[in-house]
């Protein structure tokens, strides 16, 4: 029987202001090394439920367990170093810091996260080579010997150095927030291809997020937030 | 850590330059301003010492203190001779020193005196004068000058010097018949001495023996140097005169004397008195500087506000990336507010350092124009208690921007919203 990653049961959210409910979840329940596809259009709670997952919101009411701690009995600066321990992160856009080299970009979460940071190698020389030895599998070589500043690369080499960070030091949950939506056809398979790999390397399980239902035949699992969330918008 | 702020502050280096100069800018101002009032005071305290009683023709008490000790400004009258020796034989004097004012040498004041001038003439903490090469006057045209106007002129013994009749640069009228010769250069003082050229009594009434009421005597009819010599040459005027007294108690008596002097209308001021008068007059200078240098350093400061505030919304994608990668909001505002730190204690040392280049820089002009000894000292207690209250400012300033990125990054979480 394999770990369970996320456990969610009864989770409601709304916001303190307005009182209008966001979400309500009776269940979402998330295994190790899953690959799981969550689809729905915007407003339909998605990014709600991420930013639970993350520790950035909190719910009022029922379980929220992630890697079978309960997110809730956390204060916020546990939660913030919960997420950087536990899950690395890509969004849909803009993703590095433009004053950084594209390896600095990638080892950037080690420097808040000592679990993270102890996995991806004993010294800073060894974590930059576990660096660019993800870069490379992600097929970005030849920018890193060419040491390309991370503005020139096109959206596409972006999102691999993004993935990359996602990677590092091995956390055992990846969250990928639309990655692929800026991307074409083409360029989101084989994204999505060195993505499933590399995870599967890392044993991370991979929470993928996207309105886009066309990637959904790549996965196994599938939620979508229509489905799993009552609240109908 | 750091070398995220240093490479995130690096991308915005020049907002980051230009808030660090403005401040570095208002520093130099708010220390300049009080550095030049203390030295302001400093030589003109310093200027006289020793002396219990200045007498000068019927004026204003700071007039007479500002040309007699500072050669600012000109007499209205003279005072006869005869009062002169009349106070001079006093009992309960001790010296006097005679002045004689109203010619120049090439913007540098002439003073006639006596020997008691090298005697008894005390600047600073009670110091005598000396000289640095040569000796004091002893024949009819010897002259003794000042360390700056040998240093400016570039003048060695020996030289001859024209004395220029009035006072300014540009004197059309020269004693050009009667040059000096400099026999002794004096040690700098830092006081107005430097800047002035002494003769004898002898010498000034020499100079001006066959001139009449101002005007230059007629071709041909000037005396020759020889003829003077075989003449008398007693001062019948002299402009002011110093008195030291052989007890402090005498000082209001003799001063209240001289005042209701029946032969001739005079003025007798205590030097500290008149100074203090001085001071009042300049503390409206001094406040009015000090309210317009502590405006601009506002000013700084609130440029640099600014400039944090508005580069928050630019930096919103920074914030939720370092958000994601497991910066606390804690972090974040930590990292605004040693921003704003950074940059004002960066805005503060090359403030320092503008302000003493400025200083080294303007110390000899001063010296020169205005006779005015700036002491280049390293920033007093007073004025580094100063730049941490400055420092502690920035910090408050700091945790505007910072409280705002707190909330927004609690709010935005690790979503970007363009």
């Amino acid at each position: 029987m394999a770990e369970t990653i996320l456990d969610f049961k009864n989770v409601c959210f709304s916001w303190k202001n307005s009182g209008r409910e966001l979400l309500n979840l009776p269940e979402l329940l998330v295994n190790q090394h899953d690959h799981v596809f969550l689809q729905g259009p915007s407003g339909s709670g998605k990014s709600t439920l991420l930013a639970l997952v993350g520790g950035i919101l909190v719910s009022e009411s029922g379980t929220l367990q992630v890697l079978g701690t309960e997110i809730k009995s956390l204060s916020s600066s546990a939660r913030d170093s919960f997420r950087v321990d536990h899950i690395g992160l890509t969004f849909q856009l803009f993703n590095l810091l433009p004053y950084l080299s594209i390896e600095e970009n990638v080892i950037l979460p080690l420097s808040f996260s000592k679990i993270r940071s102890k996995r991806a190698g004993r010294t800073k020389v060894d974590q930059v080579k576990e660096a660019q030895r993800l870069l490379k599998a992600l097929g970005l070589g030849e920018q890193l010997a060419e040491k390309s500043p991370v503005t020139e690369l096109s959206v596409g080499q972006q999102q691999r150095v993004a993935a990359a960070r996602a990677l590092i030091g091995n956390p055992e949950l990846i969250i990928a927030d639309e990655p692929t939506s800026a991307l074409d056809a083409d360029l989101r398979h084989s994204f999505l291809d060195l993505l499933f790999s590399e995870c599967k390397k890392a044993g991370s399980t991979l929470l993928f997020v996207s309105h886009d239902s066309s990637l959904s035949e790549l996965f196994k699992k599938k939620f979508s937030m229509n489905e799993i969330n009552i609240i109908k918008n | 850590m750091i070398n995220l702020f240093v490479r995130s502050l690096w991308n915005r280096r020049s907002t980051a330059v230009l808030t660090i100069f403005s401040i570095s800018i208002s520093v130099t101002l708010l220390l300049g301003v009080e550095n030049i009032r203390q030295g302001v005071r400093g030589s003109f305290s310093s200027a006289v010492s020793g002396t219990d009683i200045i007498v000068g023709a019927r004026g204003g008490s700071l007039q007479l203190l500002l040309y007699s000790i500072f050669r600012i400004g000109n007499a209205p009258n003279n005072l006869s001779w005869e009062s002169y020796i009349e106070f001079n034989n006093d009992k309960r004097v001790k010296w006097t020193i005679p002045i004689s004012l109203g010619d120049s040498h090439r913007g540098f004041r002439v003073l006639g005196t006596n020997q008691n001038y090298f005697k008894y003439f005390r600047y600073g903490s009670k110091k005598k004068l000396g000289f640095s090469k040569g000796k004091s006057f002893s024949k009819l045209f010897d002259a003794v000058i000042g360390s700056e106007v040998a240093r400016n002129l570039n003048y060695q013994l020996n030289e001859d010097i024209i004395i220029a009749h009035g006072t300014g640069n540009k004197s059309f009228l020269k004693h050009d018949d009667r040059p000096f010769k400099v026999v002794g250069i004096l040690r700098p003082t830092g006081t107005p001495v430097d800047q002035t050229v002494h003769v004898s009594l002898e010498g000034i009434t020499a100079m001006h023996i066959d001139w009449e009421s101002g005007a230059p005597p007629m071709e041909g009819e000037s005396l020759s140097s020889e003829d003077i010599l075989k003449r008398d040459l007693k001062s019948e005027e002299i402009t002011s005169f110093l008195i030291g007294l052989k007890s402090k108690i005498h000082v209001f008596s003799l001063q209240r004397e001289i005042n209701t002097y029946k032969e001739e209308p005079l003025s007798a001021i205590m030097p500290g008195v008149a100074l203090q008068e001085l001071w009042n007059i300049l503390r409206t200078a001094e406040t009015g500087l000090r309210v317009i240098s502590w405006f601009v350093l506002f000013t700084g400061l609130l440029g640099m506000l600014t400039a944090l505030l508005s580069g928050l919304n630019e930096r919103r994608r920074e914030m939720a990336i370092l958000r994601s990668v497991g910066a606390g909001p804690s972090t974040i505002s930590f990292l605004l507010i040693f921003e704003a730190v950074f940059l004002t204690f960066t805005g503060i040392l090359f403030g320092l350092c503008f302000l003493y280049i400025t200083l080294f820089v303007s110390r000899p002009l001063l010296e020169t124009y205005f006779g005015l000894f700036l002491p280049i000292n390293p920033p007093s207690f007073k004025d580094l208690f100063l730049l941490g209250g400055i420092i502690l400012a920035a910090m408050f300033m700091g945790v505007i921007p910072a409280f705002k990125a707190y909330r927004q990054s609690l709010v935005d979480g690790m979503t970007i919203r363009l």
